[in-house]
């Protein structure tokens, strides 16, 4: 494996070939906020939140930074304007879909945008208030980051849960016909989830099996 | 079917063909998805039944042909070698056109188009003004084509390219050619078809795979399913020769499970092919083998993304992934892939058969070749149309598509589907060029062309679009997901009446982000309606927010229907057709629409006789008090 040399926020930093963007910054010690990200599981690209800014030559372009390979010489800025300003209308929208989140929160803090969003106050943790948001507030608890999804399929390969429902409709859910064998030894999932509602959702589902399998009467 | 092992016998089945249709007169009928839905299939089979009836079986041939592009005159009736054309053709014309001009060569005066323009009768195909203009080098051939006879794609000439590639060029050579041509994917994103394949010839693991994308999933665009229908085998042609270029022996075509005859016509066109022996191995008897798998896609629009159709074909959720690494060095099963669209693929013979000079002497700077658009919306002529790139938008408008009807004027036109972009008149000396309509926030996409008249709300038309998207989006990333979401909320309630002051910068802002931070194109193209709506049409969006008010009167919340008193003669006719029962009148007495009941359905404007003309659409904060009841009788 060849190593290359890139720059980031002008701080030369090397890397191994074939890896990514977001794991030399974080090597050398830069902070690129993520949502969808994880060690254990393959790079997803989807939260955007690890959008950064690539120069090459005359050409920028934003690129998501932990699917996106290292190159040699490659100049990457984490924090430059349109960055910013696109990763705050990210923290913004997906506040308006599930506000509480803690992660988003301390994002929203990093950003400096801490008024809290239509007229409702979220704040829940003392301190830190919730990232501002022109939209209007309607709850989902879960930022469809997928880390819970990919980590039984990937990690533990069961696919107890899954998307189900397309583009603005996707959810999470628990298959209860897998659910109900593997999960309850298991829940390895539960403290991967940066919303803290996966417990709830399986309880849902445990609800919905369970009146599925009632013996009818008579 | 005999087998074929050398070019020449390929040439010497050519020449059996030809002598053997060699003077019958030919009957083109167009039986495609669009002439179906007018009995197409009635037409061409009173045809034959026709033929037989008047003695004439074996003197004259029946073609059920795919379309040729002039969808809504559909049935045509297309006599060859005069070019005689009859529109809307109907199975109780077929006897007469049989004995007259089948036999006889005699014109019938009445089944002639007759233009709407200049009120003429038209008597050749190429005559029409709808085709005059146009450049048909793709799509051109399916009106020689039966949909199901490979014979007539080889009397054409067809497989002859393959022949030349095979026998005569090398791999390097072919994707040479193609490079020479300057022919970009008609897909979308225009990237140079050459360039492409090479990358895969040149990326390292085998083996490698072709694939065609036929997921057409724009509203309104029809333009891979017309030549999948029609001229299966060009597509087959293009894909076996960019295989041999590539060096692969597996292909896979994928086609939406919503063209069911393009599904059927593709089949047939494969297994024929594999009995002549075009397809398998062997191929003419060179050493070159190849097998092409058909999978129907299960209608996702995000599906026609490269890396989603993979997935798909894979049997995975059909999501993307991001790009690099691209499918040329890691695709279907992680192996170098090519994937091109339908009308790409069927480019390629032409190239190779007419050479990439007589390709590049097509277009623009940048852009070559002709390009298939389906040009629909309010227009005089609507239908497919091939035109060399380079022609401005405007002559396409008003020389193919004869302008607007009814004496509305022209608005904008929307291009390169729902992602695409909306441009207004004052622009429409652009050429269609790849580069020239992305510096107007628009795309050339797949080539959809709609085009809107004065009564249409631009802010109406991107909240359809984004609408749409809402629904396709695949909701993997967060940008296209939650700002899709955001973007149609606050149109709707632009829409509505409800827009707040700032919405317009908000939507610029949010749209922004989704052109910037999405992970597909789907996502980086979804906004375009939306800004380009606004950069060309602010004032619209002014209007809503700041005044209530939708200047072409198509937002049902902000207008309202009137009934003019004074033209109104009672008969009672919107009255009884009104459906939510919100009129009241009577006999001699001039009817008034209860504004809180109308749900604004329009049917009191249509049923409203023309010559009392006394219903109209008004701005919903202009509509007058209703008169006094006396005043309300009329007298006669």
């Amino acid at each position: 494996m060849g190593e290359v040399t890139l720059i980031v926020n002008d701080v030369e930093v090397k890397a191994s070939k074939g890896t990514t963007i977001l794991q030399a910054a974080r090597t050398a010690g830069i902070d690129i906020p993520t949502l969808c990200s994880h060690e254990k599981l393959a790079p997803y690209g989807a939260c955007r939140l690890c959008t950064v800014e690539i120069i090459r030559g005359q050409q920028s372009r934003l690129v998501a930074s932990c699917v996106h390979p290292v190159e040699d010489g490659l100049i990457v800025n984490t924090e430059s304007e349109p960055v910013v300003r696109g990763r705050k209308m990210l923290l913004a929208l997906l506040w308006a879909r599930a506000p509480g989140v803690q992660v988003l929160r301390k994002y929203g803090m990093k950003y400096g945008i801490t008024e809290v969003g239509a007229g409702t106050d979220y704040t829940i943790i003392p301190g830190i208030s919730a990232p501002k948001t022109k939209f209007d507030i309607e709850p989902t608890f879960c930022v469809l980051c997928g880390l819970c999804v990919r980590y039984c399929a990937e990690v533990k390969k069961r696919n107890a849960i899954g998307f189900i429902g397309r583009g603005t409709e996707r959810e999470v859910v628990f298959f209860p016909e897998i659910a109900s064998k593997v999960c309850p030894d298991c829940e390895e999932c539960y403290p991967l989830c940066p919303t803290g509602a996966l417990p709830l959702h399986y309880a849902l589902a445990e609800a919905y099996h369970s009146t599925e399998e009632l013996p009818t009467k008579g | 079917m005999p087998r074929l092992n050398s070019a020449a016998d390929l040439e010497k089945l050519r020449q059996q063909i030809l002598d053997r249709d060699d003077g019958k007169r030919v009957v083109s009928v167009t039986n495609g998805t669009d002439g179906r839905t007018r009995h197409s299939e009635v037409v061409v089979q009173a045809f034959v039944s026709e033929i037989k009836k008047q003695g004439l079986a074996g003197k004259l041939i029946v073609k059920s042909t795919g379309c040729h592009g002039f969808c809504e005159q559909e049935p045509t009736a297309l006599i060859l070698p005069e070019e005689i054309c009859y529109v809307g053709v109907k199975p109780e014309d077929v006897p007469e056109i049989v004995s007259q001009t089948l036999a006889k060569g005699k014109v019938i005066e009445r089944l002639l188009y007759e233009d709407p323009v200049s009120g003429q009768k038209i008597t050749r195909e190429s005559e029409i003004p709808f085709y005059k203009s146009q450049n048909q080098t793709v799509l051109g051939n399916n009106r020689f084509l039966d949909m199901k006879k490979i014979d007539d794609y080889i009397a054409l000439g067809g497989y002859s390219a393959l022949a030349k590639v095979l026998f005569e060029m090398t791999p390097g050579q072919v994707i040479e050619e193609v490079k020479r041509s300057g022919l970009r994917g008609r897909g979308g994103a225009g990237f140079p078809t050459g360039m492409k394949w090479e990358f895969c010839r040149n990326a390292p693991g085998e083996p490698k795979y072709v694939i065609v994308n036929c997921d057409e999933g724009d509203p309104g665009a029809y333009m891979d399913r017309s030549l999948m229908e029609g001229n299966p085998h060009s597509v087959l042609e293009g894909l076996l020769m960019g295989a041999y270029a590539i060096g692969t022996h597996d292909g896979y075509i994928y086609v939406r499970a919503e063209y069911p005859l393009a599904v059927e016509n593709v089949d047939i066109a494969i297994r024929q092919a594999e009995e002549y022996g075009l397809l398998g191995q062997n191929i003419l008897g060179s050493s070159f083998n190849f097998k092409i798998n058909v999978q129907r896609g299960a209608g996702a629009f995000v599906c026609g993304e490269e890396t989603a159709l993979i997935a798909s074909l894979e049997g995975r959720i059909g999501e993307p992934r991001q790009r690099p690494p691209f499918p040329a060095t890691s695709g279907l099963w992680g192996k170098p892939t090519n994937i091109n669209n339908v009308e790409t693929w069927a480019t390629v013979p032409l190239i190779i058969n007419r050479g990439s000079k007589w390709f590049k002497s097509l277009g623009t700077e940048r852009s070559k070749g002709t390009k298939i658009f389906s040009l629909v919306g309010k227009l005089k002529n609507t239908g497919l149309v091939e035109a060399p790139m380079g022609m401005t938008l405007g002559d396409i408008v008003f020389n193919i598509g004869g302008g607007i009807p009814d004496g509305k004027k022209f608005k904008a036109v929307q291009t390169g589907g729902p992602s695409g972009g909306v441009i207004p008149e004052r622009l429409l000396n652009t050429p269609v060029d790849y580069e020239e309509l992305s510096k107007l926030g628009a795309i050339m996409g797949s080539g959809g062309m709609i085009v809107m008249d004065e009564d249409t709300c631009l802010v109406d038309v991107a909240r359809y679009f984004i609408n749409f998207l809402a629904g396709e989006s695949c909701g993997k990333c967060v940008p296209c997901r939650e700002g899709i979401y955001q973007m149609l909320k606050i149109l709707n309630r632009i829409c509505e009446g409800n827009g707040r002051e700032g919405d317009i910068e908000l939507l610029e802002e949010i749209g922004e982000t989704v052109r910037d931070f999405s992970l597909c194109a789907l996502g980086r193209t979804a906004p375009n309606p939306v800004l380009s709506t606004i950069r060309y049409f602010r004032d619209e969006y002014e209007a809503h927010i700041r005044d209530k008010r939708c200047p072409a009167l198509a937002c049902k919340e902000l207008i309202a229907y009137y009934i003019e008193p004074d033209k109104c003669q009672a008969c009672l006719i919107c009255l009884r057709n009104c459906p939510a029962e919100a009129i009241t009148g009577d006999k001699k007495i001039v009817h008034v629409i209860d504004q809180e009941k109308c749900t604004k359905c329009g049917t009191c404007l249509e049923v409203c006789p023309p010559r009392f003309g006394a219903v109209t659409k008004l701005d919903r904060a202009k509509v007058p008090e209703p008169v006094r009841q006396e005043a309300a009788v009329i007298r006669k």
